[in-house]
């Protein structure tokens, strides 16, 4: 169901939280809320859920205005960054919890609970776990059974506040892939927080940029990628290098290939990637010498310091795949030429 | 509560400790001999003595001093007393708790020291504050009196009083708990389409319900045992307002040695019987 928030606002005393939000999430769309610590993407999420409320601004589901409504009516899943397991409850009596509580009417019974659990605890694969209590399980299967309880009410909308992140590298990746199977599979709007663009951008079909409780971008994570609407997207989506025209020599600029004359812009954000090396024959007046370089796995980073005495003295790094590298047959100290493929240009 | 995983096994992370304080064994063995003659001395002695002196005359002296009628009142009352202030002061220690780990509101510093001055005032002063408050002189001792309302030198007194004395030992057992648990499993059960009344049952006091009977052990314990702020507002009526602790004292002073620790022996019965509960519950709750 579609998810349509107008004009939300929420100060904690002088605090401003968030500011004006306005966004739209249709339906079945798997929504990243992505920003640094304290930009508000949790509280937002938590005003749609109904868990904290906003001092202005409606909150529609599904076009009905649920603003006033209280967290237990809204019909929402949630699930927490600790799992926030039921401990004194088996891992079934967990999910069974959401059918439990249903009025009387809405009640299932026993028989068709027990079904219905078991078949969300298969589908998080964990049904061979169903008399465990949630202290004996690993943090990965603990936010699986948190989200198989949250579906259990089968939620008009999902979600999941920085679901990942108590978690070991190696098993948020596999969720991450699981979540992404899952969504697509139920196809239930959901919207979750994180605080890592790499998981924003591989988990999400579409990206919500935050800081400082308003939304900088919104779009799909090509879009905030390749066109970045402002520095703070740049530079939160990525490695970057920057390049202050006020800071930095023009001369040396222009000779790296950086400097556009016609540019209104003063600060230039080049990729890694987007910058191409090759060793130089100018000598002393090439434009950098290379000084180190790392093994990112498939990548190489190199890290090059500018043949320059004045302006910034901050690396440029720039990023290649390993034969290319290869290819090139670089030692510290060589003399390189840059060439700038693109870059993105702010006030 | 989420079980800690040692890398190191504990036990042998004592053993090593025990090694390294090895060479100074004169030191160990004397502190050990210290605190358990202490506790021998003081503790072990007084407790057995106790008995003995109940039992001196025999076990039919014994229970013909337990079911004298003036006994058997100070045993009611005590029930009485216990009976009523132990559910008041459950249900203000949980909501005082609530309050104060879920809620922000401003004097929330405040409300949680004043819940500790019971232990910081001394009971004969708790005591007191009631006599100077319903008291014949009191505050609203005249309008008490006009409606013929009896509270000092009466039952209800020293139900007041022991609810004063008492009230901290279920708000502070639930507080840091609470603190450490968090909000989150009930905005789960919210979340899940639980009302807040079925959340509290289903959810919060099932995690806090070992913390919750100890503090309520705690508080029966003192309810019943206390002296000093009961002795200042019962005014020591034979049969009517002596509890258990003020009828050991009136046949002590009447040199009743058997009557006295008679009474006292339901006392230190009660006292193990709670050492006992306590250690039962410590183990469950930090489970």
């Amino acid at each position: 169901m579609s998810i349509l928030l107008s004009d939300i606002s929420k100060n904690f005393g002088a605090f401003a939280a968030l500011n004006h939000i306005n966004l739209e999430v249709p339906e079945g769309e798997l929504v990243a809320l992505l920003g640094p610590s304290g930009c508000g993407k949790t509280t937002l999420l938590r005003i749609i859920a109904g868990l904290e409320h906003a001092d202005k601004g409606r909150v529609i589901i599904n076009g009905e205005d649920k603003t006033d409504q209280n967290v237990s009516e809204r019909g929402i899943g949630f699930v927490f960054q600790h799992y926030a397991l039921f401990r004194h409850m088996t891992v079934f009596e967990n999910v069974a919890f959401g059918l439990r509580v249903k009025p009387r009417r809405e009640r299932p019974t026993d028989y068709i609970l027990s079904q219905k659990v078991h078949a969300l605890l298969e589908l998080v694969q964990l049904d061979f776990l169903h008399d465990r209590f949630p202290d004996q399980l690993s943090g990965g299967q603990r936010q699986r059974i948190a989200l198989a309880r949250a579906l259990a009410v089968e939620p008009s909308v999902l979600l999941l506040d920085e679901p990942f992140g108590a978690l070991d590298a190696s098993v948020r990746k596999d969720l991450r892939q699981w979540l992404r199977n899952l969504h697509h599979e139920l196809n239930v709007t959901s919207i979750f927080v994180t605080h890592d663009q790499e998981e924003a951008m591989e988990v999400a079909s579409q990206v919500v940029v935050l800081n400082h409780g308003h939304i900088e971008q919104l779009g799909s994570p090509s879009d905030i990628y390749d066109r970045p609407a402002n520095a703070f997207v740049s530079r939160f989506i990525g490695q970057t290098n920057i390049f202050d025209l006020e800071e930095h020599d023009a001369d040396w600029l222009q000779t790296a290939g950086i400097l556009n004359p016609h540019q209104e812009a003063k600060v230039a954000h080049v990729r890694p990637h987007d910058i191409i090396i090759e060793k130089s024959t100018r000598g002393h007046t090439a434009p950098a010498t290379l000084k180190d370089w790392q093994h990112l796995g498939a990548l190489i980073r190199l890290e090059l310091v500018k043949n320059s005495s004045n302006g910034s003295t901050a690396p440029v790094f720039a990023e290649m795949p390993n034969d290319q590298f290869k290819q090139l047959a670089l030692n510290k100290g060589d003399k390189v030429d840059l060439k700038i493929r693109q870059a993105h240009w702010f006030h | 509560m989420n079980a800690i995983t040692h890398p190191i096994n504990p036990d042998r992370l004592v053993a090593r400790q025990q090694e390294a304080l090895q060479d100074a064994g004169w030191v160990r063995w004397s502190l050990i001999v210290i605190a358990v003659g202490f506790i021998g001395l003081f503790i072990c002695v007084p407790l057995a003595l106790v008995f003995i002196q109940a039992f001196s005359k025999g076990v039919e002296a014994y229970w013909s001093a337990l079911s004298q009628a003036d006994t058997v009142a100070a045993i009611k009352l005590t029930l009485l007393v216990a009976l009523v202030t132990v559910p008041l002061n459950t249900v203000f220690g949980v909501a005082a708790a609530w309050a104060i780990t879920r809620f922000e509101f401003k004097g929330k510093s405040l409300l949680t020291t004043l819940i500790d001055l019971p232990f910081s005032v001394s009971p004969v002063i708790s005591g007191l504050i009631f006599v100077l408050l319903f008291g014949a002189e009191g505050w609203f001792g005249e309008w008490l009196i006009a409606h013929d309302i009896k509270i000092i030198f009466a039952v209800p007194g020293i139900i007041l009083a022991t609810l004063f004395i008492t009230f901290p030992f279920v708000a502070r057992q639930l507080i840091p708990l609470m603190q450490e648990m968090g909000s989150q499993e009930e905005e789960a059960a919210l979340s899940l389409g639980a009302g807040g009344w079925k959340t509290f049952w289903a959810v919060t006091i099932p995690n806090i319900k070992w913390a919750l009977l100890y503090g309520v052990l705690l508080c029966n314990a003192r309810a019943m045992g206390e002296f000093g702020a009961v002795s200042v507002v019962s005014g020591h009526i034979r049969g009517l307002t002596n509890t258990l602790p003020l009828n050991v004292e009136v046949n002590y002073n009447e040199y009743n040695v058997v009557g006295a620790f008679s009474s006292a022996s339901i006392l230190a019965l009660l006292a193990i019987v709670t050492l006992i509960l306590k250690t039962i519950l410590e183990k469950k709750s930090s489970r």
